[in-house]
């Protein structure tokens, strides 16, 4: 237990201490936040509906995809989990320790928005709190856990990339952050509900902010807590100690397996 | 083989199709320093990343400290160190996060000595990447032995140090030996090998070329002793008297110089020339074949016969 405190420790202030993952975990969401605040608001007044749960959508996104992924390739790219390896550290511990240090992180700046948002900008706060705090926490375990599936299964840096903004640009544009859900064509809202951050979105909208639901709150809730479990279980089992390890159990492909949850959501929800 | 820590049998590594160790045998005793040399490429990295337990046989069988590294890594863990060649440690970790983090998972108090006694008291709190590289190996050695493990590996411990580190890393080792600690010493520094190895083996094209004391090695080699004279009147220069056991012989900067097959006579005939010839010697130097010397007799022989390395 003290090695895992300690491990979690380290990895925390690294959060804070590396100025990349400072930007994502921090400068990046709340920068935006205060820019949508100042600028969005007075172009569709419409948003300030959806303000406070959507720019928290928005920093868990950022710090999770943009955030956890690259690290972790970099470390097994650099012989850090070899080093960690030999020295006994389990794998578990490698996967959940940054995961679980960047949920602490989004805690905060979660916070954070959820407390200026209705100071600086007139934001409606949550009229649920618990189940406000609940959607937080299913969300950024979600997205945290595909994060690492990403970086468990991406070669290098660039790709990384690629994966990333694979969730990121469309959960931007389709999730329900910027108009609603509802405006969406059919089609497109049903590829919309792959997405975590969609699922959070209807979620915050009806069981936090007491707005209407696009389609069942509790079951997206439970489907990202499946999807979160699935992806972890998957990075688990697909995680490799270094690049020239041959014996990889599984596929890659079989990453893809994670998205079960989203795809039955579509037909169910 | 009675008080070996570490015994490799026959041990062999694939990937895929290609063959980076190819049935390889030795052990190494406790409490030796065992070098291990070779080209790139030879298999060191794959034999000592299978005793590391980083890598798995394809055939034969390891054992470490009586431990079979591949199906008890919990226990071999704890048995031995290893300083890597690469960095190994987060960029952003700092000395005494690294020390407290690592020996909390071996489960010993954190060994801040250490950090003091590799000349890293000032830099504690300096963040990885704010190290030189030699600051680095240091860390990563400090770390390595923090839990006191029976076996070290150490990848080219002494590469990019400055002289003085070089030597206090090597009364370290000297230290850890004394104290029997077994160090396995990958590296190209053929000096550092000879100087510092109870024992070396050499690989070479994926087998193990041969295995022994410096000395051992050195001796088996065709290897010719270099004799230099150095005389006031340079009269050797002109003698055409035969010295016995020189296979060649030639003039540089005021030296005569013979390679001898034979030092001894050799040696008492250039005396018995000079004082002959009323002249007066002023430095001899007998220089027998390095380490150095017979690994590149090694690696130049069997690449000729085999065709080249991989």
């Amino acid at each position: 237990m003290t090695a895992f405190l300690n491990h979690f420790s380290f990895e925390f202030r690294t959060g804070i201490r590396n100025k990349q993952l400072l930007l994502m975990n921090y400068l990046f969401p709340i920068g935006f936040f205060l820019m949508m605040g100042f600028i969005m608001v007075g172009i569709n007044p419409l948003f300030l509906e959806t303000m406070t749960p959507g720019m928290v959508i928005f920093a868990v996104l950022a710090a999770t995809l943009l955030g956890i992924p690259d690290p972790l390739v970099n470390a097994r790219e650099n012989g850090i989990f070899r080093s960690y390896k030999i020295n006994g550290i389990p794998s578990v511990s490698i996967l959940i320790i940054p995961a679980l240090t960047t949920m602490l992180h989004l805690l905060i700046v979660a916070a954070i928005i959820t407390i200026v948002a209705p100071l600086l900008f007139d934001a409606p706060s949550p009229v649920n709190w618990l189940n406000y705090i609940l959607v937080f926490a299913a969300l950024a375990f979600t997205m945290a856990s595909i994060s690492v599936l990403i970086g468990v299964v991406s070669p290098n840096s660039r790709v990384t990339v690629l994966y990333s903004q694979v969730f990121f640009i469309p959960s931007i544009m389709l999730a329900g952050m910027m108009f609603p859900f509802s405006m969406l064509p059919e089609a497109v809202g049903k590829v919309a509900q792959l997405l975590p951050a969609t699922l959070a979105m209807n979620a915050f909208n009806a069981l936090a902010m007491g707005n209407a639901a696009d389609f069942a709150p509790w079951g997206s809730v439970i489907i990202l807590l499946l999807g979160g479990l699935m992806a972890f279980g998957l990075a688990v089992y697909l995680f490799s100690w270094d690049s020239r390890n041959f014996t990889r159990r599984g596929h890659i492909l079989l990453a893809l397996l994670f998205l079960l949850p989203f795809v039955i959501g579509i037909f169910v929800l | 083989m009675q008080d070996a820590i570490i015994k490799v049998n026959d041990f062999r590594k694939v990937y895929g199709d290609f063959v980076a160790v190819d049935g390889i045998s030795f052990s190494v005793q406790k409490g030796e320093i065992f070098g291990l040399l070779g080209p790139n490429g030879a298999g060191k990295t794959s034999t000592l990343e299978s005793l590391e337990g980083i890598r798995s046989p394809d055939g034969g069988t390891l054992q470490v400290a009586g431990i079979d590294p591949t199906r008890e890594p919990g226990k071999l863990r704890n048995v031995i160190g290893v300083q890597l060649q690469s960095a190994g440690l987060p960029e952003s970790i700092t000395g005494d996060e690294a020390m407290k983090f690592f020996c909390a998972y071996h489960d010993v108090q954190p060994r801040f000595d250490l950090l003091e006694r590799l000349g890293l008291s000032e830099k504690r709190n300096a963040q990885f990447y704010e190290l030189s590289t030699g600051q680095q190996r240091r860390l990563s050695l400090a770390l390595a032995i923090a839990h006191d493990p029976q076996v070290l590996f150490l990848d080219e411990p002494t590469a990019g140090l400055d002289v003085a580190t070089r030597v206090e890393l090597h009364e370290l080792m000297r230290e850890l030996q004394a104290k029997g600690t077994t160090i396995i010493l990958a590296t190209h520094d053929m000096a550092e090998a000879e100087e510092m190895s109870d024992r070396v083996a050499i690989l070479l094209n994926h087998k193990l070329a041969t295995v022994g004391t410096p000395m051992e090695i050195t001796a088996t080699g065709a290897g010719l002793t270099k004799v230099s004279v150095r005389t006031k009147n340079a009269s050797l220069g002109a003698s055409t008297a035969p010295i016995p056991a020189v296979a060649q012989r030639l003039s540089m900067d005021e030296y005569e110089i013979m390679y001898s097959t034979d030092i001894g006579p050799t040696v008492s005939a250039v005396i018995a020339e000079i004082e002959a010839r009323g002249d007066t010697l002023i430095d001899l130097r007998v220089e027998r074949p390095s380490l150095e010397d017979r690994f590149l007799e090694i690696t130049n022989h069997k690449n000729g016969s085999t065709g080249g390395t991989q």
